[in-house]
Parts: C-alpha cells; structure tokens; sequence
C-alpha cells in the first residue's frame, strides 16, 4: 500500500514539474519583454536593462528556467507587475470569493445531479430516464456566461431578488458576502450537474447488474432499499470522485462566470492578469490551480487504497 | 462506396426519434452558416442607426442591436466563425491525439512520457489554459484555433491511448505481425480501423465543446477580436444592452446552445450504437 502511495506522489510531483515547465517556457514565447513591459512607455534603454539584470532576465534562459523552478518549489511564485505585491499574496487576498464560490456550485450541482442520475438508471429506458438524461446534456450545452447574463436580468435587474454584481460593500458580513455569491452558484452548480447526473447514472446500472444486487432482489428485499443501501453505497466512492475533480476544476473553471457577476475571486484577478499582461500572476495562478486538481486528486486515490481492497495490490 | 452500410449506419443510428431531430437541427444550422450570404435577410455589418435597439418584429425576426444591425442576420453570418472555428479545433485535435494516443499506446517507451504530459495539461480547467495560450500566442481567430486545438489534444490522447492498448493485444494485430506487416502500417491501418469509433464519438462531443469555448473565450476578450460576428462576441458586446435590449443576447446564446445540444445528442447517438457493449444491453 505505502509502495502505491509513493509511486502516485512521485506521479503528482512528475506532473508539477511538467506543468511548471510548460508553463515558463510558453510565457516566454508571449510578445513583449516583461522589463519594458513592468516601466512603461517612459522608460531609457538603460533603465530597463537595469531592471532586467535586478530580475536576472539578462541571464541565459536555461539559468533562468532554473533559478526560476528552485523559486517555486520553495513556494515563491514572484512579484505581481501591477499590483506591487508577491503573487502567492495577491491570489490568497482573492481566495475567498472562488474558494466559496465553487463549494456552493458544487453542491448545488451534486443534489441536482446525484437525485437525476439515481432516478435515471433505476428508470433506465423510461421517460424519467429520457428526461434526466436529455435536461444533463442540455445543461452541458449552456454556455454558464449567458445563463449567468440571463439570471442576472430575469432574477437581479427585473426582479430584485439578488444583488446585481459584486461581492458586497468592503466591510460586509459573511452572510451579506454569500448572499451575492447565490445566483452565480446557482448557474456555475447547473452547468456542472450534467458530468455528475451522467456519472451517477453510468456508475449505479454498473452496480445494479452487479450478482450481489440480483442476490438482495432474490431474497425479496423492497427495491428502494436494494437502491438505497446495496447500489448507491457501492457508487459513492466514483461519485465522490467525480464531484471532487469537479470541484478542484471549478476553482480555475469559474473563470468566465466570476468575470460575468463581477466578482473579485482568482478567475477576476487571471483574467485582468491575462488583459495587463502581468506573466508572473498568470503563471503561479496556473501552478496554484493546477496543484489543487493535483493534490486533490491524489487525495482521491489516497483514499480509494484505504477504502477499497481491491487497490491495494 | 458501399452504400447499403451507409444506409444500414443511418437507420441504426436514427433510431432514436430525438438523434434524427437533433441531426436534422444541426444540417441546418450548418447549411444556414455555410449560404449565410443568401439566406441572411441583411447585411450583418449594414448599420441604421435610427432602426438601433427595435425588438424582435416581422422585419427583423431577433430584433436589431446597438447599431441597427440585423440580429437575425448577424447570427446566420456568426455560425460561419463559431462553427467553422469548432470545425477546424476537431480537425487538429483529432490529427494530433490520435498520433499521439498510438503512439503512447503502441510503444511502452514514449507512454509514460506523452500521458504524464497529457496528466499535466488535464490538470488544469480547459478555459484556464485556452486563456492562457491565447493570451501567449496573441489574439486571433487562429490563434484560438491553435489554442483550443492544444487544450483538447490530451482528451482524444487519452481515448485512442486506451483503446490502442486494448486493441493491441487482440490476436489479428499478433497474426499481422506474424505475417512481416510493418509496424507502421500495423498502426495506421489495422488498429487505427479499430479504435475509430472511440474517436467519431469524441469528434462530435470535442466539437460541441469548442463551440462553447470559443464563445467563452470571445466573451472574456481574449478570443476573437469583436469586430468578426461570433455567437460569443455578439454576446459580449451585447451584454452591456441587456437591461434594455434583453434580444441581443439571448438569441446568439440560443445559437450556441442549439448547436451544442444537437452536437452531444449526435455524439450521445453514434456512442450508444458504436459500443457492442451498450448494444448488447439494451
């Protein structure tokens, strides 16, 4: 068991660095030298070479490529061009918004999805089936930005149910904060409930063909508890994994719905980051985001070797 | 071309009522695109300032926006950009993962290191990375081609890769071999016939998700420039009107959402009737 750990933590590491390199040498393919970039139009020649040198861009790109990964495993992921401070900082200033943000969204996608996929494998072939199955794939085929554009006339400007945009006055309660994050999750948690209804149902007509389930039938058991105890406690662990990396993609993935509602989460600050042409917060965003889907990940597989016996060989 | 298995294919394929239907939506929409010239009832780009903002009406069927365009026409005449973007992101991706995914299924020593690549690129949310290439490369409409060509690689890399290490072991790949076929035609016929369907059916799902992301990526600014009518650009630009004008988005976001439903339905269509598996079941 420890000897599968090991390998799945040298894998995760393995994906890190890859995704550290790529994602520093495609940044120096971008147009433009960050020196200049960081002075502006008014800067001399001999300013910027200064600055160039202060941050080693003057050195071979192999050494900086180097000192650069030493940086980041060390956990310093650099300074923001524009907002004057280290980006680890300015990603942690703007966690909560996404961080709260994509727990509701996925919860709100898991007690649509689970309900919708159970309901359409037990029914499988009949109209519930049919009608679960065809409202996921059409949730799959909104675009969560004009959803979000939709809500927010119908639900906020015409209705005034919810606050239009924003994350509240500086200074807002908690609840004030959550309660400008509702419609936003509501969208983000119905596009994201057709992964979960599909997986949900291909999981239990998995189980349900299963000969323990054709066993409980034999013994007469009512079909709501052969469902209920013997089949969905059988699909919780795929279920729980699906929903875990659909929530570890929701942290970068609410990116656009965050834009629409005005709010000032780590999708805000990318996006500003990608339209200022501020790399260094562009790539640690990218390492941050990517190393939670890592690490949740292998938490994931962590837990399937406890839990599961079959895995542990 | 041997047209009583085309027919036999369409039949098996139509025989849910609601596949024909959504493929019936999606010809049309096609068709629509590609003879926007002709059937669009105006210019896309004519502007009358003093018809900006009228709702939908018998002249223009989705109303007019901030310049007077026709919506109706604008969004005939974006299908050609949104859908031909979709269509050539289908294209490379498909060329490339397939490379890819036999190699890496058909090598031991190239499948570590193309997967644990493909590993990391899944790693991060696919609007997350298009973002990011784009903003690399610099915004176009090839670029975003380009970009989300490089973002959904690794998805049919992996399909073709797990298909190709089933395939591979099957006894008629052995007696190829056995028979001094060469590794290279191995590959590219006898098991590329065999994991094509994994790859049709991904062909149609990758495509309605392009759709969706290129009007994702337009919508944030970091896609096509606004001044070419896309379903996406037509909704960002428009956004700022909703309050008055509601039509200006909610008609090119129901472009999008008809395309990309009938494209998944297809999608769902071809893979129910493709895997023997699900045939034997049902």
């Amino acid at each position: 068991m420890l000897v599968n750990i090991a390998r799945r933590l040298a894998a995760m590491l393995a994906v890190m660095f890859i995704v550290a390199t790529m994602v520093f040498f495609l940044t120096r393919l971008a147009p433009g030298d960050p020196a200049s970039l960081m002075l502006g139009d008014q800067a001399t020649a001999a300013d910027v070479a200064q600055l160039r040198k202060t941050f080693g861009l003057d050195q071979p790109l192999i050494v900086q490529y180097v000192l650069w990964l030493k940086e980041v495993a060390s956990g310093n992921l650099g300074q923001s061009i524009f907002l004057q401070r280290p980006v680890l900082q300015a990603i942690g200033e703007r966690a909560e918004p996404t961080f709260f943000l994509a727990l509701f969204s996925i919860l709100i996608a898991a007690v649509i999805g689970i309900p919708a996929g159970i309901a359409s494998a037990v029914w499988r072939g009949r109209h519930a089936d049919q009608v679960a199955s065809g409202l996921a794939m059409l949730a799959a085929s909104i675009p969560s930005f004009w959803l979000g554009l939709l809500f927010m006339q119908f639900f906020a400007v015409r209705l005034g149910w919810f606050p239009v945009a924003g994350y509240g006055d500086p200074g807002a309660g908690l609840v004030q904060r959550l309660y400008h994050l509702v419609l936003p999750a509501t969208v983000l948690g119905i596009v994201n409930s057709a992964l979960i209804t599909r997986f949900t149902r291909a999981s239990m007509l998995d189980v349900l063909s299963e000969d323990y389930v054709r066993t409980a039938r034999a013994k007469g058991l009512p079909e709501h508890r052969i469902i209920l105890r013997h089949a969905l406690g059988n699909t919780l662990v795929p279920i729980i994994t699906v929903v875990g990396l659909t929530a570890a993609l929701l942290i970068g993935g609410a990116i656009i719905t965050e834009t629409v509602f005005g709010l000032p989460g780590i999708g805000n600050l990318v996006v500003s980051a990608v339209l200022r042409r501020d790399y260094p917060v562009i790539q640690g965003a990218l390492i941050v985001i990517a190393g939670i889907y890592v690490i949740i990940n292998f938490a994931i597989d962590v837990i399937y070797t406890l839990v599961d016996p079959r895995v542990k060989t | 071309m041997d047209f009583t298995a085309l027919r036999l294919f369409l039949k098996r394929l139509f025989k849910r009522k609601l596949v024909l239907f959504a493929a019936i939506v999606l010809a049309l929409v096609v068709i629509l695109a590609i003879a926007a010239p002709w059937v669009a009832p105006f210019s896309p780009t004519g502007m009358k300032v003093s018809q900006r903002l009228r709702p939908p009406s018998m002249v223009n069927w989705f109303g007019t926006d901030e310049f007077g365009r026709d919506i109706l026409s604008r969004v005939i005449y974006g299908g050609r950009a949104s859908l031909g973007i979709g269509m050539a992101v289908v294209l490379a991706s498909m060329i490339a993962g397939t490379t890819l995914g036999l190699l890496a299924g058909y090598f031991r020593a190239l499948d570590n290191i193309i997967m644990r690549i493909v590993d990391a690129m899944m790693s991060l949310p696919d609007i997350l990375l298009a973002i990011f290439l784009v903003a690399v490369l610099g915004a176009s409409a090839g670029n975003v081609v380009l970009a989300l060509t490089i973002v959904y690689t690794p998805r049919v890399t992996r399909v073709v890769r797990g298909s190709t290490l089933v395939v591979r072991e099957l006894p008629f790949v052995e007696a190829a071999h056995v028979l001094g076929v060469s590794t290279w035609r191995i590959l590219s016929v006898h098991i590329l016939l065999n994991v094509a369907s994994p790859i049709l059916v991904q062909a149609t799902f990758i495509f309605a998700y392009a759709v969706l992301a290129e009007a994702g990526l337009s919508f944030l600014g970091t896609g096509v420039p606004p001044e070419i009518p896309t379903w996406g650009t037509m909704i960002a630009t428009g956004q700022q009107y909703a309050d008055q004008a509601v039509w200006l988005v909610l008609f090119p976001g129901l472009a999008i959402v008809f395309s990309a439903l009938s494209l998944q339905l297809v999608g769902d269509g071809l893979r129910d009737m493709l895997d023997p598996k699900l045939r034997k079941a049902l």
